[in-house]
This record gives structure tokens, C-alpha cells and sequence, in this order.
């Protein structure tokens, strides 16, 4: 029996780095291979769910370096969290990519091109709401001017690098007029709970109508909804970029603008944000027990609004909707947050509604936060195959509840053979069936 | 693991010109993940190479033979006996592109499929028009066709569905020089040798598997599912004699003991007790009142010997739960040790309260926390030892219980695999099982095949280099 060969020193740099405690839990059994959209896709071991943990393993090792090859894979990976679910042997693999990126952020050089790109979109300008309005401002001016189909169609953005190109044509739609944060909405008939909604940044922005839906739905389901005006970023996206430091910063304000008052719960109707507050604690495990506890406090609380509703007595007075629906689970609320049942109960609670499950609903559909504007080659033939499991149910409506599989979603119908079939948040649909009741 | 790679030429452009540059990797960063399986780490290979036809995988496999380079087959790396590993410097041949269900003929009951379908994949595909794959290892999720057929696969279901080679119509196959092969018909018989059947379970060691027609099965009118729940290990082993003693056999028949059980449970949640000291978990297919008078002769026979309750699967969600957490039982044990090691072991199923006092005399001679779960309707054991492999003592005493289980199977009448495949895990053990004679023929076979080894060496039979020793090896996962 061949036992631990001596170890080189590691190939990581001070800080959090990828611990055995995690990554000795896998034990190679390759179940998870499958159920990983990037193996699926390249079919290589090296972008599976096993290989990047046994990459991260030799690095630990000092066998592979923390160079160019290791940092591909890790940025390819979606970090959507189908391995967890596959995985019999409970990895924690969210912990590991999460720290080996954390890793790669301190050691790694990108280049001056994506490092200035990546510092101005994460350092200056998600972190403030102000900014975000701003550039929210001149977006919306520039959608709306026509100017963007120029752009588009002219070959202006050819001279800049090709993401941002990309991400120019993926740009969500600002939505006029913004999100308004700062209000409370009293709650329709009896009040029952009394809640904070977290509105996300860019979501205020891009997704107005759907949070607007949202606390509406919530007002009549017994809520008082409280929009706390200190709030920011939820820090999802830079926890799956690897920026710890930035992610606590955000953590550590949002933990102070919900922590006024002892709301029945925190909700989201994003289930990337949600999956990070309720993951608050584990940026904290090596700072203060202070920040620590706090952080615990909050992410108990922190519900999912499908998850919430679905646990509150729902309020049934629905308007029928007679449409074929499928629904598309969102990574981070089946995978990341284990929750199936509650935004299929809704639907379901919908009159007339009649839900077909498209074969394989729990994988990717490529959108992944911002993975689609960096990675459009992976993006792209997830999609496909996601709309390929759409048109096999005949549905016309596709329901699903994170606000990236929205916007994914809805590119991936605009493209299709059939246009017309609408795309809906969970409780967009609900909202529509309440203002028609 | 090893650093230095041996002196051999490797047809780097070669490769490239015949599968496209896209489908090579050779760089030492992306070969290194291909130096193991679920069983263990191995020699990094040279190149690995990943074909799209059969054409190709002639091609491949002609230039090995000219340049004295062994060649793996790989499906997903899911098997526990080392079969896709290499033992020495070489290529693999990765079948995670040549995925693609060819044909699907319904009124025949029948699929032509590319060696890397997944196993459940096929069932998915054809789940609408009722109908499914039979065989079903606990890692159908994950593992593929071609490696089903490598290591003939069984599953809880083989009870009374058979193993996959009874479930395989015809092959295609490239042989040691590169020539294509097609064995068998999409009939249920056909004339001459069964080659197919011979193919079948051969481990990658006679040919590569290009194209794998198999059998597809209809949905049974009615399933049930039973969960006996026992306060002591040999009332339910002897709940399996007493079953099958009814002349009934059910579709599945599990045991699980306590141990494992509660590891699942964590894991799964699927309401396994986790208070008892061993499960047994039954399923009854076919017509409906067949099953359902199956099922009473069933929970007698639990009652008998003790079960303390015998639950029935209320619906459809309540039996994929308790099969969730059955397929995912080697994996929930992960949770509680660093490693472990499965054995697969067979025995007739009337010494399976024998073998079981004999594991536990083992688990306390030597200081190891075991786990059972097994296939206990057809005697296939799986006794998981835990360990952790950064202890050297732990180790070698993993090896020598794991090598006194597998003689005491043999011994009792059994085998030293029902379905892990021998590979370079159990090799050496042959002869525990064969005459000198029986090995003879089995040598003469695979030097019609593949008469230079340069198919998957080192596998299956005896090297002759280790004398009867078994091969645990730790898993790499840290
Ligand atoms: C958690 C877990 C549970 C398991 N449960 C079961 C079970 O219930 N029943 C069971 O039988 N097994 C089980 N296994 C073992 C394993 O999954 C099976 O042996 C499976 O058939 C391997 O398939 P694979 O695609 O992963 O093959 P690989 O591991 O890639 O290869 C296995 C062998 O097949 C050969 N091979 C692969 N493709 C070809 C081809 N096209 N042509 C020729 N040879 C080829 C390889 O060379 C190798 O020798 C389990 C494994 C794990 C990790
Ligand atoms: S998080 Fe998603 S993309 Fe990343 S390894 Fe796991 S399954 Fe694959
Ligand atoms: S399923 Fe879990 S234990 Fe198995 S290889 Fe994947 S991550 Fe490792």
C-alpha cells in the first residue's frame, strides 16, 4: 500500500487557502462528474468537480504551480455547486473554490488589461450604490437613445478587449425608474411579519419591476417590508472572483444595516445572494469572534422570499393562469441553499397553472453571475442544451427565481425558434395572479 | 506517481493528426489528472488522447502498437479496481466525447450507443416512452457504457434483472492492431462464439469497446418498496435465506448495517432509522397484485426473524430517497473517515450470518471500524474498512483485513470480486480461485487478443511480480 509521498512546500501563498479538512472528504469516486456542466461540456478531468480538487490538492503539494493552467480551470469553473448536491461524501467544494480563488486573487497576475477591469468593477464601483446609479444612468441613456444599437452594430467595440465587447451585448436592460431603497411598505390585511428586504446593487437597477413585485407579494402575504437605505452589495460576486477581503467589507455593512431591528427574516429573491448571506460566517472564521457572532445572527435569518413564502400560510387569492409552465432551478437555490420544493409549492398553489419538469433541471444554465460575459464559449452551449430540456416540456412559460437566470433565460428564448414564451421570476408570476385577482 | 517520464517516443504530432490537436493533452498539468480512478493514483500517462469515431480509435490504437505504447481505455474513472489507471508509461484513451446515443429502436427493445453514455443518461433518454436500462451501479450517475461493459457492472437491481452482460446485444470492438471488430447481433441469439459475452468483463484487456448495442427493458406495471428495520445484525441476514426460501425473488434485496447506515442518513436524510443495528431494503417489481402479494409474504418473513417494523414506500419521492441514500452509501461514509477502502467480496447468500460474525472478528482483531453494505440477495459483500492513510500502521492493517475477508470468501464457496472488476487490485489473487490450468486458458485467450499486452497491462490475471498479495491502495484524495 503506497502511503503519503513526502511533501514539497506548498505552492500556496499566505492566508486562506483550500484546507485538508475539506478536500481530504473527497474520495475520487467520480459521482459528481456528470452532474458538472463544464465536464459535461469539455469532458476533461482537469474542469471536473474531482480534478479541480485534486489540482488544488497538488498545489497544496507542491506538485502543480499556481500558475497559468491551475488558474484557468479554477476560473472555469461556475462554482454552481451541482457537485455538492452529487457529491455522497458531503465536499464542501463551494469552501475549496472559494479559498483556492482567494488564493489565485493575492498571487496570481492577470495582467494589466483584466486586472484593471476586475479593480474597476469590483473595487470602485460595486461597492457603491451612488456609483452604481450612476453608471445605472448613463446606461439607460444609452439603451434608450438608440445609441447602443449603434454601437452594437457598428465595429467601435472591436478596438477594445474582447470581454468587453462581450459584455456590452449581454449588458442587462436598465429598467427606468430605479429601485427605491430606504421605504417601508405596511402590509396588506393583517400584519403578520415584519421583514427586510435585501434589494442586491445592480438588481435596483436592472431588475426594479422584480423587486417592486416582490415586496408586493410580500405585502400580501401578511408583510411589512422594510428596505433598509444602508444596504449594498451582497458581496456574492466577489466571493466567487476570490476577493475575501472586499466580500467582508460588504458582509460587514450589510450585517450592520439589518442588524436595526430583529426582523422575522432577511429575504432575497436572488438566489446568488442568497446563498453568500447565508454564508456570511464562513468569511469570518478567521477574523474576530465578534464579526463572527454577528455574522452567524444575520445569515439565520436570511430567507430566500420562495423559501419564505412557501413557509408562511400563502395567500390564495390567485387569478387562474392557464399556461403550460416549466421551471428551471437556479443553482444557487437547489444546490447551494437545498431548496426544491418551496418555489415548485408556489407555482403549483398558481390556478390552472400546469407544471412540466424539463429533464435535468438542475444543471447550469451557463448564466453563473458574470461566468457568462467571461466565459460566452461555456455559456453558450449550456444554454443551448438548457433550451433543448425547455422545448421537450412544450412549455410557454419558463418560471424560474434567480435574477442571472433571468436574464439568461430570456437571451436564451429571444434566440430560439419561439420568441413569444415569456420568462418569469417565481414571484413575478404570483404577483401577476394577485393584480389580476 | 511517477515524476520521470521513461524514455519511450511519444507520437505527439501523430495523435494530433488523427484526432485533432484539441483532443490530445500531454502537458505534465493536465496528464497528472489522469494518473487515477476511484481506486487510487497510478503512473501519469504520456498523452491522453480523445477520439470522436471509431475510425480514430483504430488509428490511435494501430500507431500505440508501432510505437510500443500501451493504451487504457477510460470511461468516467469511477471503477475501484484500478482498470483505468496505468501501471507504466503509456496513453489513455478517453471516451468522454464518443458520448452519443447512435440509435434508439423502440419496437425492439433495443439502443445502439458510443461507450461513453452514462449509464443513467440512457434510461433518461427513453424514460418517456416507459422504458429503462436494467443494470444500475450505485455510480449509474456518473459511470459509462463502455466502462459497464469493461467490468460487466452489476447494481442492486441484478438480482433479478442480471448483470450487464445479460443486457448486451453486440459489440463493436478494435482489436490489439487496430482492426474493427463486431460481435454478436441486435438479436437475442445468434450463431458462432459469443464473442460478446466474452468481451464483456474482460477489463479493457482484449479490445476497446467502440459501439455497445444493448437490451432496453420496459417499466415494470408496479414497484414496491419495502424497508425492514432490526434491532440485530443476524436477523436480518437470515431474512435473506428466508426469502428467497418463499421462491420469491425480489427485484432488489440490501442490507445495510447500522454503521453505515447512520453516515447515510446525515448524508441523505432520506429517514433511514437511525437507531437500528441493520436494514434490509427490498423492492418487489412486475404485476400489480403479484407484488403486492409478494410483499406480504415479504413483511412475514421480516416479522419472523425479528424485524422490529417493516415500512412500505408511500410514493414515488419516498422510494427514490431511500435509493438515493442506498447509491450514495460508500460516499456518506467519507464524511466520518479520511479513507476507506471497499471490498468486494461474493458468497452464497446462505453463509451470510456466517460471514458476518467473521467481519466482525476481523474488524476487532485488527482495530478497523467496518461498514456493510451490501448486494445481500445475490452474496455480494461490501465491506468498506476505515482508515486513515497519513498513519502507516493503519494502512498495512487495512491490507491484511481486507486479504483475510477475501479468503475467508473464497473459502466459504464465493469470489474475490462480484463487481469491481479484479484490475490491478486483485490480480495477483487469481489463483485462489483458478487452477494453474483455469489461468492457462484464460493466458492463451488473451494472447489470441492481445498478444503483446499492450492493451491495459498489468490487469487481471497474475503479473507473477507479487505472490498472492492483495493491492489496497489509498485513495489520492489527500
Ligand atoms: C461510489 C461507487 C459505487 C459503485 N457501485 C458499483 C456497483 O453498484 N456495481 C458495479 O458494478 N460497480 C460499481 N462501481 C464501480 C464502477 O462504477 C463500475 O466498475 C463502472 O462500470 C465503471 O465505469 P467507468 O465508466 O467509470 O469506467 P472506468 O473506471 O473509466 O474504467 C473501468 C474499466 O473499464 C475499461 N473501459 C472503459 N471504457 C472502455 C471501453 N470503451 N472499451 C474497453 N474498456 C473500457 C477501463 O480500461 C477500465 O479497465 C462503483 C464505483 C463507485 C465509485
Ligand atoms: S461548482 Fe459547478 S462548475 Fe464548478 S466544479 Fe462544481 S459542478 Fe463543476
Ligand atoms: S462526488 Fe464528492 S467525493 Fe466523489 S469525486 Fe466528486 S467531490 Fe470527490
Amino acid at each position: 500500500m503506497r502511503q503519503e509521498s513526502p511533501s514539497r512546500p506548498s505552492g500556496y501563498g499566505p492566508g486562506e487557502a483550500p484546507r485538508w479538512e475539506d478536500y481530504s472528504k473527497c474520495i475520487q469516486c467520480g459521482l459528481c462528474l456528470n452532474s458538472c456542466p463544464t465536464y459535461r461540456v469539455l469532458g476533461h478531468e482537469m474542469d471536473s468537480p474531482r480534478g479541480r480538487i485534486y489540482q488544488m490538492i497538488q498545489v497544496e503539494r507542491g506538485r502543480l504551480a499556481l500558475g497559468d493552467s491551475f488558474v484557468r480551470h479554477m476560473d472555469l469553473c461556475l462554482d454552481c455547486r451541482s457537485c455538492e448536491t452529487a457529491c455522497p461524501s458531503g465536499v464542501h467544494y463551494g469552501r475549496l473554490i472559494e479559498a483556492a480563488r482567494g488564493q489565485i486573487e493575492r498571487s496570481y497576475h492577470r495582467g494589466p488589461g483584466a486586472t484593471f477591469l476586475r479593480r474597476l468593477f469590483f473595487r470602485e464601483l460595486l461597492p457603491y450604490p451612488s456609483r452604481l446609479r450612476a453608471v445605472g444612468k448613463l446606461m439607460s441613456l444609452y439603451q434608450r437613445s438608440g445609441l447602443e444599437q449603434f454601437v452594437l452594430a457598428s465595429r467601435l467595440l472591436k478596438v477594445l478587449p474582447a470581454n468587453v465587447e462581450k459584455a456590452a451585448r449581454l449588458a442587462p436592460r436598465v429598467e427606468n425608474p430605479f429601485f427605491r431603497v430606504g421605504t417601508v411598505t405596511p402590509a396588506i390585511g393583517t400584519r403578520r411579519y415584519r421583514v427586510a428586504f435585501l434589494s442586491g446593487c445592480i438588481a435596483n437597477l436592472a431588475f426594479a419591476r422584480l423587486n417592486e413585485a416582490t415586496v408586493r407579494v410580500l405585502a400580501r402575504n401578511g408583510c411589512e417590508v422594510v428596505v433598509p437605505k444602508d444596504q449594498g452589495c451582497c458581496g456574492a460576486l466577489c466571493v466567487h472572483a476570490g476577493l475575501r477581503d472586499l466580500a467582508r467589507a460588504m458582509a460587514v455593512r450589510n450585517i450592520r444595516a439589518f442588524a436595526r431591528e430583529p426582523f422575522d427574516a432577511i429575504v432575497t429573491n436572488s438566489a446568488g445572494c442568497g446563498s453568500v448571506l447565508k454564508e456570511y460566517p464562513g468569511l469570518f472564521e478567521h477574523g474576530s469572534q465578534e464579526h463572527l457572532a454577528a455574522a452567524e445572527l444575520f445569515s439565520a435569518r436570511v430567507k430566500d422570499v420562495t423559501e419564505f413564502l412557501a413557509g408562511a400560510e400563502l395567500n390564495t387569492g390567485l387569478a387562474p393562469q392557464r399556461v403550460r409552465a416549466t421551471y428551471q432551478d437556479p443553482c444557487h437555490l437547489l444546490h447551494a441553499q437545498r431548496i426544491r420544493k418551496a418555489p415548485r409549492q408556489l407555482i403549483g398553489a398558481v390556478p390552472g397553472i400546469e407544471l412540466i419538469e424539463m429533464k435535468e433541471p438542475d444543471i447550469c444554465c451557463g448564466s453563473a453571475g458574470v461566468y457568462n460575459v467571461l466565459h460566452p464559449e461555456m455559456a453558450a452551449p449550456l444554454l443551448a442544451a438548457k433550451m433543448r430540456r425547455v422545448d421537450e416540456t412544450g412549455a410557454e412559460l419558463i418560471v424560474t427565481a434567480n435574477t442571472g437566470c433571468l436574464l439568461q433565460m430570456r437571451a436564451g428564448v429571444a434566440a430560439s425558434s419561439n420568441p413569444r414564451r415569456r420568462v418569469l421570476h417565481v414571484v413575478e408570476l404570483l404577483d401577476e395572479a394577485y393584480r389580476q385577482a | 506517481m511517477q515524476e520521470a517520464r521513461t524514455a519511450r517516443a511519444l507520437p505527439l504530432d501523430d495523435l494530433k493528426r488523427i484526432v485533432g490537436e484539441r483532443n490530445v493533452l500531454w502537458r505534465a498539468e493536465d496528464v497528472m489528472l489522469y494518473e487515477y480512478d476511484g481506486l487510487s493514483a497510478h503512473a501519469t500517462p504520456a498523452a491522453v488522447v480523445f477520439p470522436s469515431t471509431t475510425a480514430e480509435v483504430s488509428k490511435v490504437v494501430a500507431l500505440a502498437v508501432r510505437t510500443g505504447l500501451p493504451v487504457v481505455a477510460r470511461g468516467a474513472g469511477t471503477g475501484l479496481s484500478g482498470g483505468a489507471v496505468l501501471t507504466e508509461d503509456g496513453l489513455v484513451l478517453g471516451f468522454s466525447r464518443m458520448n452519443k446515443i447512435l440509435e434508439i429502436d423502440l419496437e425492439n427493445q433495443r439502443a445502439r450507443v458510443q461507450p461513453g453514455v452514462v449509464n443513467l443518461d440512457l434510461s433518461l433518454a427513453v424514460s418517456d416512452a416507459g422504458y429503462y436500462y436494467a443494470p444500475d451501479p450505485s455510480s449509474q450517475k456518473a459511470c459509462t457504457l463502455g466502462g459497464n461493459v469493461a467490468e460487466n457492472a452489476g447494481g442492486p437491481h441484478t438480482l433479478a434483472s442480471g448483470v450487464t452482460t445479460n443486457h448486451v446485444l453486440g459489440l463493436e470492438a478494435v482489436l490489439a492492431d487496430g482492426s474493427v471488430v463486431h460481435t454478436g447481433s441486435a438479436c437475442w441469439d445468434h450463431p458462432g462464439y459469443d464473442l460478446t459475452g466474452l468481451l464483456t468483463g474482460s477489463e479493457g484487456t482484449l479490445a476497446i469497446v467502440t459501439e455497445i448495442t444493448v437490451r432496453l427493458c420496459r417499466k415494470p406495471e408496479a414497484v414496491k418498496t419495502l424497508l425492514a428495520i432490526y434491532d440485530a445484525v443476524p436477523d436480518a441476514t437470515r431474512t435473506v435465506a428466508s426469502i428467497t426460501a418463499r421462491g420469491i425473488t425480489p427485484a432488489a434485496l440490501e442490507m445495510m448495517d447500522g454503521f453505515t447506515l447512520r453516515a447515510v442518513e446525515e448524508a441523505t436524510h432520506a429517514g433511514y432509522p437511525m437507531d437500528s443495528a441493520a436494514v434490509l431494503l427490498i423492492e418487489l417489481e412486475g404485476l400489480s397484485e403479484v407484488v403486492d402479494e409478494e410483499a406480504g409474504h415479504i413483511e412475514c418473513a421480516c416479522l419472523e426473524n425479528h424485524a422490529r417494523e417493516v415500512r412500505r414506500a408511500r410514493s414515488a419521492e419516498e422510494r427514490d430517497l431511500l435509493w438515493r441514500g442506498r447509491k450514495n452509501a460508500f460516499g456518506a461514509l467519507g464524511r466520518v473517515t479520511p479513507n476507506y477502502y471497499v471490498q468486494d467480496g461474493v458468497i452464497p447468500r446462505t453463509r451470510l450470518p456466517e460471514i458476518m460474525e467473521f467481519m466482525e472478528d476481523v474488524g476487532r482483531r485488527y482495530r478497523l471500524r467496518l461498514g456493510n453494505i451490501f448486494h445481500a440477495g445475490d452474496g455480494n459483500l461490501h465491506p468498506l474498512l476505515l482508515y486513515d492513510k497519513r498513519d502507516p500502521d493503519q494502512c498495512r492493517r487495512v491490507t491484511q483485513a481486507s486479504a483475510e475477508i477475501i479468503a475467508r470468501c473464497v473459502e466459504l464457496g464465493g469470489s474475490i470480486t462480484g463487481e469491481h472488476g479484479v484490475g490491478i487490485e486483485k490480480n495477483e489473487l487469481m489463483p485462489l480461485l483458478f487452477s494453474e490450468d483455469d489461468l492457462a486458458l484464460m493466458r492463451r485467450v488473451k494472447a489470441i487478443f492481445n498478444p503483446e499486452g499492450r492493451l491495459n497491462p498489468g490487469k487481471l490475471l497474475p503479473t507473477g511480480k507479487m505472490c498472492g498479495e492483495l493491492r489496497v491502495q489509498a485513495s489520492a484524495g489527500g
